[in-house]
């Protein structure tokens, strides 16, 4: 019965987000307030039903209530509580309900934090996501409703996939998705700007916080997912191109150029067409993302869909929400006014270089990830792209948006000199130069990636030290915001330091190593003392005992585990890592080697830095929390006039 | 120089740089195209030499032989068959009778030294490749049983 309740819930979820996408807009279009009035009691009202059709089913999974088809091919009575929670989110029909709920939080939150924009402007962005959220509720509802019942019921569920058995899962899903549905907020103001023709910098200043903080979530899901694959999967890899981690990166990659341009057209009134092009193609892509992961064209631990009917559905919604904004961007952008001049060399032409290259790397790995899908769409055979190409496109294409992180600091509005800029650049231009020598020649094993590597991220930290030096020189009180810009571009340089380093120093031994044996990397041996039987919850496991010496004194007892799962019957690698702030120390257990000894085959790694990539990410999401708590954008329009 | 002589300067070599970075794309991306093969196309000799590309079907029963981190099976589409060596250690899905993709080159004569034995992240998921030469070998198969001899 309960279960029931939680269908017709979002069967009226469905027929109130309709409502809010029809009647606040038709409001702004016939000037009638009261009709504008309803797009907040209709968005809170669709998340409260929203939210208890999701408590429905997370009730039906902690319960263990196998007659949901969905609980049932997801969980078990035997996993642990949280993962239970977890499990709501683990498949193709509870994760899309997760979709539906951030966005109507989001729209929630528009909903309460706009009191001090016009009335109008608020119902046209909550209009616009109410038409997001009724096409994915009628998705929902139509090819994937996670309320299914199976009767008879079994007795046991299939479980989990063991690999989402992590406490990684709990929060990577729900981060990315943030991400993903937060630039909805951003494409609904920018749709909102568009209808009402009104382009101007006030559109820029209420979008900019809203952009930051998805931008801020999908950072933090990217980081996680990345985390994840390097622990979990057993190999010790942190980023592999696959299609669904390009899915999330193609978002994130227009995100952080929208910020960048929402601050020329915020500051100087410039950029304004381009700012709304980009927030429609962040949320374009974070569909096709959604796509991409959610129809089943890939194949992976995301894709769980097999059901042709569901990439259709969203193929066509991502036309629709294309092809609309485009139109509509046809028809009102020659609207848009330019803004103030721009010199060939200043700050606003260094963002715009930022944006071009963004853009364009965005492009190269779309290419990447989609031309195998066209191509086997079309039936003219099947070929993947190899990581080699992304990696060869990719980093030419980010060294220069790293570089030009410190003369788009150091530059003017409007025009800026070149010898003002040599000038303001030459201590971290010298830095950046000895440390890039010094990689080169004294540091063993170092090649020109490892020094350029490294001259950037000193070239960064360098540059911004000495603006936050120039800036202290000033009188005035420092805003949040240039705090928060710094930390960012500080995360940047952390993992460029992080990818680099454990690139060009990274030790991996494939090794086989029977009971007493030892492996010797760097100063570290690893001494393998035994494998013995244990026994989890869900689980049986075979665990080694690997004893770590450093310069012959104990440092540390790592246990990798194989794991077989009773329900799945599938086998898992789990990785020991010891973590450190310079190195992390990687032990992952392999397949037992028949032989007169028992011997197992071990990957023992060193991975000088790796944690600086995660280090890096929070430094960013950090600088992104500074930047928005700013008070600027809380300030009505009018106080900021005067 | 006219203001304007220098915007269109500028211009001019932000093109460029462009037609560049364009050309530098998709060059790296036809290097780094990997194409799928059968083992039946493989056993047709139409699969490249000297170019990595991807191979893909059932591991063959019976077939693993382990020396250390030198392994070497067949995969089989049950129409022709692969031998495939691989130095490394397996994902932890591959097993005898189960689909596998493998990318790597042919070498002299008919052996696949593979470089990378693709993971799966499911028991009971097919990579779709391994299918896709499945089907087509039973297509294949089908196709000729419907001739009549001559």
């Amino acid at each position: 019965m309960i279960v029931e309740i939680g269908h017709f819930a979002l069967i009226l979820a469905t027929c109130v987000a309709l409502l809010q996408a029809v009647l606040p807009l038709a409001g702004t279009m016939l000037d009638r307030p009261r009709w504008q009035a309803l797009a907040k009691p209709t968005a809170l009202l669709q998340f409260a039903l929203i939210v208890l059709a999701y408590a429905v089913l997370t009730h039906g999974a902690v319960t263990d209530d196998f007659s949901i088809k969905y609980i049932a091919g997801h969980s078990n009575s035997l996993l642990p509580l949280p993962f239970k929670v977890a499990a709501v989110w683990g498949g193709h029909e509870g994760s899309l309900l997760l979709w539906v709920l951030m966005l109507s939080g989001w729209t929630v939150a528009v909903a309460l934090f706009s009191k001090t924009l016009p009335l109008a402007m608020v119902a046209r962005v909550i209009g616009v996501l109410g038409w997001v959220s009724a096409g994915f509720l009628t998705f929902t509802l139509i090819t994937s409703s996670p309320f299914e019942r199976l009767i008879p019921a079994p007795a046991d569920g299939r479980d989990l996939n063991p690999l989402l058995q992590d406490p990684g899962l709990i929060i990577h899903p729900p981060m990315l998705y943030m991400g993903y549905v937060g630039f909805s907020v951003a494409f609904a103001f920018a749709i909102a700007a568009l209808l009402s023709g009104r382009m101007d910098a006030a559109w820029a200043r209420w979008s900019r916080p809203w952009t930051i903080v998805a931008w801020m979530f999908m950072t933090t899901g990217i980081a996680l997912g990345s985390w994840w694959a390097y622990y979990e999967l057993g190999w010790g890899g942190w980023w592999f191109w696959d299609p669904v981690e390009n899915a999330s990166l193609l978002p994130w990659l227009f995100g952080t150029a929208l910020i960048h341009a929402l601050m020329v057209t915020d500051k100087r009134g410039g950029f304004k067409a381009w700012s709304i092009l980009l927030a429609i193609g962040a949320f374009s892509l974070s569909l096709l993302g959604t796509f991409l992961v959610r129809s089943g064209v890939l194949t992976s631990v995301h894709s769980f869909a097999s059901d042709p009917k569901r990439g259709v559905f969203i193929l066509i919604f991502l036309a629709l929400v294309v092809g609309i904004s485009l139109t509509l961007f046809a028809w009102r952008a020659p609207k848009a006014t330019l803004g103030g001049k721009m010199g060939l060399v200043s700050r606003e032409s260094m963002l715009l270089a930022n944006s071009v290259l963004l853009v364009v790397a965005t492009a190269a790995v779309l290419l990447g990830t989609v031309y195998p899908l066209i191509v086997d769409a079309l039936n003219l055979g099947k070929l993947s792209v190899g990581a080699p190409y992304f990696n060869a496109v990719f980093v030419p294409l980010m060294v220069p948006v790293v570089f030009l992180m410190v003369p788009g600091g150091v530059a003017h509005w409007r025009e800026a000199r070149w010898a003002e800029l040599a000038h303001a650049m030459r201590w971290p231009a010298l830095a950046a130069v000895l440390v890039g020598l010094g990689v080169l020649f004294f540091s063993g094993r170092g090649t020109w990636l490892t020094a350029m590597g490294m001259a950037l991220a000193t070239w960064v930290v360098a540059g911004l030290l000495h603006q936050i030096v120039m800036r202290m020189q000033k009188p005035g009180r420092i805003a949040p915001s240039f705090w928060g810009m710094h930390l960012a571009h500080l995360g940047i340089a952390v993992v460029v330091v992080g990818i680099t380093l454990v690139k060009g120093y990274e030790v991996e031994r494939d090794v086989r190593m029977g009971v007493g044996d030892t492996v010797q990397i760097e100063n570290y041996s690893f001494e393998l003392m035994g494998v013995s039987e244990v026994n989890g919850p869900n689980y049986k496991a075979l665990r080694g005992e690997v004893l770590v010496n450093k310069d012959e004194k104990l440092l540390e007892v790592l246990y990798p585990e194989k794991r077989r799962y009773f329900s799945s019957n599938m086998p898992m690698t789990e990785a020991a890592i010891d973590s450190g702030f310079f190195r992390d120390l990687y032990v992952s257990l392999g397949e037992p080697i028949e032989g007169e000894r028992p011997q197992w085959s071990v990957r023992v790694y060193y991975k000088p830095f790796v944690s600086w990539l995660w280090y890096g990410s929070i430094l960013m999401v950090l600088g992104g929390l500074l930047a928005v708590s700013d008070r600027r954008y809380r300030k009505s329009p009018a106080a900021l006039a005067a | 120089m006219k203001p304007r002589h220098q915007r269109m300067l500028w211009i001019s070599a932000g093109l460029l740089a462009l037609a560049a970075a364009g050309t530098l794309v998709l060059n790296a991306f036809q290097s780094n195209l990997v194409f799928f093969f059968t083992p039946t196309q493989v056993a047709q000799g139409e699969a490249p030499q000297g170019r990595a590309f991807r191979v893909g079907g059932m591991v063959k029963e019976g077939s693993v032989k382990k020396d250390g981190e030198n392994v070497q099976f067949v995969v089989t589409d049950f129409a022709h068959d692969v031998s495939v060596s691989y130095t490394g250690l397996l994902p932890d899905l591959f097993k005898e009778g189960k689909g596998v993709v493998t990318q790597g080159k042919m070498q002299e004569g008919r052996a696949f030294k593979a470089s990378e034995v693709l993971a799966k992240h499911d028991e009971n998921y097919m990579p779709p490749e391994a299918q896709h030469a499945l089907d087509q070998a039973a297509a294949d198969k089908a196709a000729k049983s419907l001739k009549l001899p001559n």
